[in-house]
């Protein structure tokens, strides 16, 4: 099974860059894949794959990471520039969505650039057969 | 912010004085994408030898290397000294057990994956001291992938030009359009770091980038 688990902006606003990313991580290093609204900075990101390099042990292997966000392009009317601009300088970065998955569970995101594809791994299930000694 | 002050300060220091030492040239992407190759290419071409040790498996740069003074002209006669530094790839995830794949012992896979890790901890501190970067993705690769987007941000967040290489080209898989589209505010040269080719508008491309 997966779990998906969604973080809304608001859940973030407040924290420092160190909180924001040891939330993020938390949560993906409880095998969960993380579905934030809005993406971190570009240094948070940075600093993101740092931390997780830092907590690579025998269970947990890394993570994967994507960011879909709007393409704000020369052709987009200089207004809605300036209202995104505005709006992520006040709010936050609320626009995309950014996807955290850990690697034990997620094989691979595939970006498109506007569509993602999300991998998962097979989760191999050992049993162990008791066998009843009578 | 105190890495944003201490580097704005060095280069407004330098811009004042005019003086021009070696510029630090570093090579960044992601692991297996040719930054060791082009590092030995630049260093052949221009000290006649080699910096780092390349391998198939993944992870084989896994600390810092530099070359100090190395000497490239470009096809106008022009000079410039480079400090090239060549970086471990930057990576999500390490997992010893793909090194057990590649053929690698368990103890040495596990110290391969240990050692891999620090080394991407290092690549993204260096970023601070870089003056320029060559961004050397796998044109065989999809160029979408996070880390490349991260890195590429990283880098114009911290206002260090950067100049894409998209390596391999020597292979049919290669698609340098597609790291165009990915990347479209950049400069981007499809070289094969292995065997040459396109290195010499690689280095002129690299004098306009520090001009």
């Amino acid at each position: 099974m997966v779990t998906l688990q969604v973080v809304p902006y608001n859940e973030i606003a407040d924290l420092t860059s160190v909180g924001r990313i040891r939330k993020l991580l938390n949560i993906a290093k409880e095998n969960k894949i993380v579905l934030l609204q809005g993406r971190l900075k570009k240094e948070e990101e940075a600093e993101l794959i740092k931390a997780t390099m830092e907590e690579i042990n025998k269970e947990f292997k890394g993570i994967e990471l994507s960011v879909i966000y709007p393409n704000i392009s020369k052709d987009t009317p200089w207004f809605s520039r300036f209202k995104e601009g505005l709006i992520n300088s006040l709010l936050g970065d609320r626009t995309g969505l950014t996807i955290i998955g850990p690697a034990n569970v997620v094989k691979s995101i595939k970006k498109d650039p506007k569509k993602i594809e999300l991998l998962t791994k097979e989760v191999k299930k050992r049993r162990k057969i008791k066998k009843k000694r009578k | 912010m105190v890495a944003f002050l201490k580097n704005f300060f060095k280069k407004f220091v330098a811009k004042l004085f005019k003086r021009r030492g070696a510029i630090k040239l570093g090579l960044y992407g992601p692991p297996n994408g040719g930054k060791s190759t082009l590092a030995n290419r630049i260093c052949k071409d221009w000290l006649g030898e080699e910096l780092s040790k390349v391998s198939k498996i993944a992870h084989e740069t896994r600390e810092i290397k530099i070359k100090e003074n190395v000497v490239i002209k470009n096809s106008d006669g022009r000079e410039l000294s480079f400090n090239v530094v060549d970086t471990p790839g930057i990576a999500t995830k390490i997992d010893y057990e793909d090194f057990l794949k590649a053929g690698l012992s368990k103890s040495v896979a596990k110290r391969r994956a240990k050692e891999a890790t620090k080394g991407v901890i290092e690549a993204i501190k260096w970023l601070d001291e870089m003056e320029a970067v060559i961004v050397v993705l796998d044109a065989t690769k999809d160029p979408y992938s996070q880390v490349n987007i991260t890195t590429i941000g990283n880098l114009a967040a911290r206002k260090i030009p950067v100049l894409i290489a998209g390596n391999k080209i020597d292979l049919k898989r290669a698609n340098i359009r597609k790291i165009k589209s990915a990347f479209p505010q950049y400069n981007v040269i499809g070289i094969s770091a292995k065997y040459g080719n396109n290195i010499e508008e690689l280095y002129d491309e690299l004098f306009k980038l520090v001009k």
